[in-house]
């Protein structure tokens, strides 16, 4: 299984922190399963301009083919103005329409405030849904408190955590059982 | 319709077209060469022509998995090659030539099959074209609209006088050759939403409109938009024609035809558009509602004339070479097509 974990902003540190450990609690639970993390920092992206994300080079070809060859997808955003920002937004307009059939979604959202603790069901999900992914339900919501000096101190985020990662390959497997039970039937 | 050389009385025309696409079979991860792809789509044509088929279209692409850049070199040969068969375009990417060149071209074409040639121009879902050939996307939308004007321009006066913002002046510019009989049948090509219809109603051309697959019903809508805007223009929406094309693959059983199609298309949406097609999608597809042609033989039929219904097209253009469709299966296609296929058609829809 391919899973990658996505930190959807250039700035600020935490988003990247929180999926820094996503990703450390992938690799402990799940060795046999290949993890990527993309650190959109990290790398420097075009806006859309409507093409086939095939068609552009650099990063934003391995970006997002790294994310079209995934199985699960776990994307962690900041929130900003009380939406996603606009990296993640652009990443979202760099794949096809139905981007994410056949993939399972999951979220990890930081904030400054409780305050935009329903902007993954009214920003994000909505997004997700229209690209056609599993989304798994429950989100892990982290705020500024939950942080000391660059790592997370709330013992509930980390398990909450590691129930969001559990139910994402869980989703992923059960979604295979029933591709397998359809395929089967179908027989081409 | 004489003037698009369409003779609604003997019935719907059924024709076959080919993007040229240049991909690997998905079944044995062979990819024949070019030269080969090239060769057996002008062999094509050819059988298709003794099997009764009525037209031929081969598209326009620059870029990877494509072999077809120049489309009209290959139309040429196809012309030499064939003596009734109409050879159209299946589209020539208006955008990034000049309408004079492709005027040029066609009419050349016209003249060695004997009048023909047709040209159906689009603006390219792939963008490939645009970055080789420097046409800047920002006037993706525009530039096609004063190029396709301008051929039409061409097609319709003997002496043109012209300017525009994309190309160079003309002043009582004689384009040359003529076509045979003078003007040659010129398409739009339509993908599914309705705008470009209405833009073709209002302009007064002929509409060939994709339906790569869903429900038939969902494309009525740019039918009805494209005859009312034509209408609104003052252009009388009975004298022009429709065509409208989908991917096909036809064989003895429904089951048989499923798989012999799904790993093509499946491969070949993967290759081109980067993402394969849905396999619960494909299973609906045999229904006479779903506008992708797959199925038994006698599904096929039932879903062309559900369709013929619902639009009343002129033509039906199938693609059945996409996504690296072996030779021998494009074969048994177009023999089913030819005896079988055609003649229950025509014998419905001819008036």
């Amino acid at each position: 299984m391919k899973i990658v974990a996505i930190a959807g902003s250039i700035v600020g540190s935490k988003t990247r922190i929180a999926m820094t450990k996503v990703t450390e609690l992938l690799g402990n639970k799940y060795p046999q399963h290949e993890v990527t993390l993309l650190d959109l920092a990290d790398y420097k992206l075009e806006f859309s301009d409507g093409r086939n994300y095939f068609d552009y080079d650099g990063d934003t070809k391995y970006v997002t083919e790294t994310i079209m060859a995934a199985d699960a997808i776990i994307i962690g955003t900041p929130t900003f103005q009380a939406s996603i920002p606009a990296t993640l937004k652009n990443i979202f307009d760099l794949l096809p329409i139905n981007a994410f059939y056949d993939k399972v979604v999951s979220s990890v959202v930081t904030a400054g405030t409780s305050k935009h603790y329903l902007m993954v069901e009214q920003q994000l999900k909505p997004i997700l849904a229209y690209m056609k992914a599993h989304i798994v339900p429950t989100y892990v919501f982290i705020e500024e408190k939950d942080f000391l000096r660059k790592e997370i101190v709330n013992d509930d985020i980390l398990f909450r955590m590691e129930r969001l990662i559990e139910d994402t390959v869980l989703t992923v497997e059960a979604f295979e059982v029933m591709r397998a039970k359809k395929d089967a039937e179908y027989g081409f | 319709m004489e003037k698009y050389r369409i003779d609604s009385s003997k019935g719907m025309e059924f024709g076959l077209y080919s993007l040229g696409d240049h991909i690997p079979n998905p079944i044995t991860g062979h990819r024949i060469s070019a030269q080969q792809r090239i060769k057996e789509i002008i062999e094509i044509a050819k059988v298709a022509e003794d099997a009764g088929i009525d037209v031929f279209g081969l598209g326009e692409s620059h870029q990877t998995y494509f072999t077809t850049q120049a489309h009209t070199v290959i139309l040429g040969a196809i012309a030499q090659a064939t003596s009734k068969i109409k050879i159209a375009s299946s589209a020539t990417v208006l955008s990034v030539s000049d309408p004079v060149r492709v005027y040029e071209d066609f009419s050349t074409i016209d003249l060695i099959s004997d009048g023909r040639a047709e040209i159906v121009a689009g603006r390219g879902s792939r963008v490939g074209a645009y970055e080789l050939l420097g046409i800047d996307l920002k006037d993706y939308e525009e530039i096609f609209e004063e190029k396709l004007e301008l051929l039409k321009k061409i097609n319709d006066e003997e002496q043109v006088t012209w300017r525009g913002e994309f190309r160079p002046p003309l002043s009582n510019a004689q384009i040359l050759p003529q076509p045979k009989n003078g003007s040659l049948p010129i398409w739009r090509a339509v993908g599914g939403p309705p705008a470009s219809a209405i833009k073709a109603g209002s302009m007064g051309i002929p509409m060939m409109l994709t339906t790569l697959g869903g429900p038939a019903i969902n494309f009525k809508h740019s039918v009805d938009a494209y005859r009312e805007a034509a209408e609104s223009k003052g252009h009388d929406s009975n004298s022009l024609p429709i065509g409208t094309t989908s991917l096909f693959y036809v064989a003895d059983t429904t089951q048989e035809a499923l798989q012999g199609m799904y790993p093509h298309i499946n491969g070949g949406f993967q290759a081109i558009r980067g993402g394969g097609y849905p396999k619960q999608q494909f299973a609906q597809a045999p229904d006479k509602r779903d506008a992708l042609m797959v199925g038994s033989t006698q599904q096929i039929i039932e879903k062309i004339l559900y369709q013929y219904e619902l639009f009343g097209m002129q033509r039906f253009m199938a693609q059945i070479d996409f996504g690296g469709v072996p030779f021998e299966k494009l074969m048994k296609n177009i023999e089913i097509i030819g005896s079988d296929i055609i003649p229950a058609i025509k014998k419905y829809t001819a008036k």
